[in-house]
Order: structure tokens, then sequence, then C-alpha cells
């Protein structure tokens, strides 16, 4: 593939066409400007946001969103913290209002010790907000089932977990994720949350995932912005690496040197 | 006068007030933020014309950082 084909290596959610195959949290950064480095230097052009209660005090809105406006990027708002789906709804219809977006990433959790989402309510929820307009991006769990359930009620996307968020431990279940992917292979499909290092990117890319969702290892990685320079290398060589074909593995070596004319050959025993 | 809970601090308003007024006279710049009431979304294009009951439970967001 020629770079000029790479270049054009573009993708689209919902319609609208990008060419980072990265999605960046805007979250637990040590500082505004470090975040708005970190995001930069990702190349991404979707950035995750939130709404929170606020006081008068604030003058309506924490001063890091005047931060992250000045980033240019798309905007794909959660529902971080929603336990129900008419908590998930209310929340998203606040989102669409201020953000001026049809997107939402709808996360509604099920457990508190991993953050597990509530595979039923993510899905009521789901069909709740694409009856009112929405273009959802389910944060979902590995299962194959619950995804077909999900793309069957109009999500155009689905995003399941490599790991719990925050926890950095890489993509836990690689056959499940593989397994939907086979399934599932006419939308994007993008691993959120648990990845930690540029490898596990590439390893998600590599298994036809489309993009990456992520923000804690960036964030709190040691060089934030060297991290999310090097998840911006791993982005493109995870896809390059699957648009190339990697070899069938085999289970006994193979000589890579031709052993025609090898010297010596008669004297062995 | 009614008690209601914004972002479950009790206030006292005047039952005459409309969601447009009670946020001006609380400090909110409207176009900033969004508002539910007992769970239920309000549109901004209902702030005039919407009146609080005794005992609302509202809540008043805006955008922060998220993952």
């Amino acid at each position: 593939m020629s770079a000029k084909e790479l270049s054009q290596d573009s993708w689209q959610l919902y319609g609208k066409a990008f060419n980072s195959r990265l999605l960046v949290g805007t979250a637990l950064y040590p500082s505004p400007q470090v975040m708005q480095d970190s995001i930069r230097a990702s190349g991404t052009e979707i950035v995750t946001v939130s709404l929170r209660r606020q006081s008068p005090e604030s003058g309506g809105g924490s001063s890091m969103w005047e931060f992250i406006k000045e980033l240019g990027c798309a905007v794909l708002p959660n529902t971080a913290g929603c336990r129900t789906v008419k908590e998930a709804v209310t929340l998203a219809q606040m989102s669409r209002e201020i953000f001026q977006t049809p997107w939402i990433k709808l996360e509604v959790v099920g457990d508190d010790y991993n953050l597990q989402p509530d595979p039923v309510a993510t899905l009521k929820a789901a069909e709740q907000l694409i009856e009112l307009g929405f273009e959802v991006f389910p944060y979902c769990t590995d299962d194959l089932v619950m995804c077909q359930y999900l793309r069957d009620a109009g999500c155009k996307v689905l995003m399941p977990w490599g790991a719990p968020i925050g926890t950095g431990r890489g993509l836990m279940n690689p056959y499940a994720l593989q397994t939907i992917r086979e399934r599932i292979p006419d939308i994007p499909l993008i691993v959120d949350a648990g990845i930690g290092k540029p490898s596990h990117a590439v390893q998600a890319l590599e298994l036809g995932y489309d993009g990456i969702l992520l923000n804690t290892a960036i964030a709190k990685a040691v060089d934030p912005v060297l991290m999310a320079s090097a998840f911006r290398s791993a982005i493109e060589t995870g896809r390059q690496s699957y648009l190339a074909g990697s070899m069938p593995e085999r289970q006994t070596a193979q000589p890579s040197t031709p052993t025609v004319g090898t010297p010596f050959w008669h004297q062995s025993k | 006068m009614i008690t209601i809970h914004v972002n479950s601090e009790a206030k006292q308003i005047d039952n005459s007030s409309s969601i447009a007024e009670a946020l001006t006279a609380w400090g909110y710049q409207s176009e900033k933020i969004a508002l539910a009431i007992n769970g239920e979304f309000v549109p901004r294009t209902e702030y005039n014309d919407h009146y609080f009951q005794a005992g609302d439970q509202v809540d008043v967001v805006a955008p922060i950082q998220g993952g």
C-alpha cells in the first residue's frame, strides 16, 4: 500500500469521515496544558467529554471545558456514572443540548467493582436514544450476542471493552474480540477501555478493529505527551499491519535461508 | 415561597418564578448549562414557561472533561 493510499485510509462514524483512528479522553491529565499538548500529539480528531453538576460560582462549566474547545476536535459526550436507563437517557438529552451533537457514548454501569456495563440497561437505553434521534456509541463488554443485539437495535458503532476502565491490562480476551470482528464485519468496532500501552492498541488494530478509545493510558503516563505520540504511531502501525496481512503461523520451524547449496551438508550425519 | 433542591442543596424561591428567572437569580448562565427536574430533561426552550413545584429535585449540569 502506497503512502498516498495510506493517507486516504479514512473511516466513517455515523457518516462523518475521520483520518485518525484514535479517540482520546480529556480527563485525569496533570494540567490543562498537558491535556492540550497530549491530545494534539495523539493526532486524534475526536475527544470525549462529560457533564457534571455545577454551582453558579463556576459560571457554568469548568475552565477545562474552555481548553477542550480550543482543540477544535469533534466531541463525543459520555453518560459516565449513570446506573439506570432513565439516568442515561436524561443525561444524553442534556448533553445534546449543551454540546449540539447527536453523538452519545452510552455508558450504563452495572457493577461498581469493575465498572462493568449493564448489558440489559445498555440495550434498553440504546433503543430509547435511537428512537429520540441519537447516534449511539455503546460501551459494552466483549459479549458477541450482546453486540449483535446492540447492532440490531440500530447502533452503527460498537465499543466493546478490552479490559475494565482504567486498568491498563490490555485485551483480556482477544478471542472474544476477534469473534465479534468476524461476526460483525460491517460496522466500525472500537476497543474502548482497558488499553494501557501502545502495543495493546497495535494488537487491537491487527485484529481488525477500526479504532481505539482511551484516556488513562495517556493521561497517567509518566510523560503523557510522549505517550500520546507513541499511541499515534501504534495506531498507524497496527492498521498497516492489518491491511498488509500477517503471515500464517506455523507449529514447526522452517528455515528462511535457502537450503539448496548449503556447504558441508555431506559432512553431517 | 417554596423549597426545592438544586444539586441536592435546599433553596427557597418565589413560586411565581419561571425557570429562566430562577436560574438568573442563582447566577447561572443558561446557555452553558442543562437542566433536569425530578430526573426528567427540561429543554432550554421551556425555561420561560416552566415553573418549579415545591419539593422539586433539580439537577443543573455543565461540561467537564471526561473519558
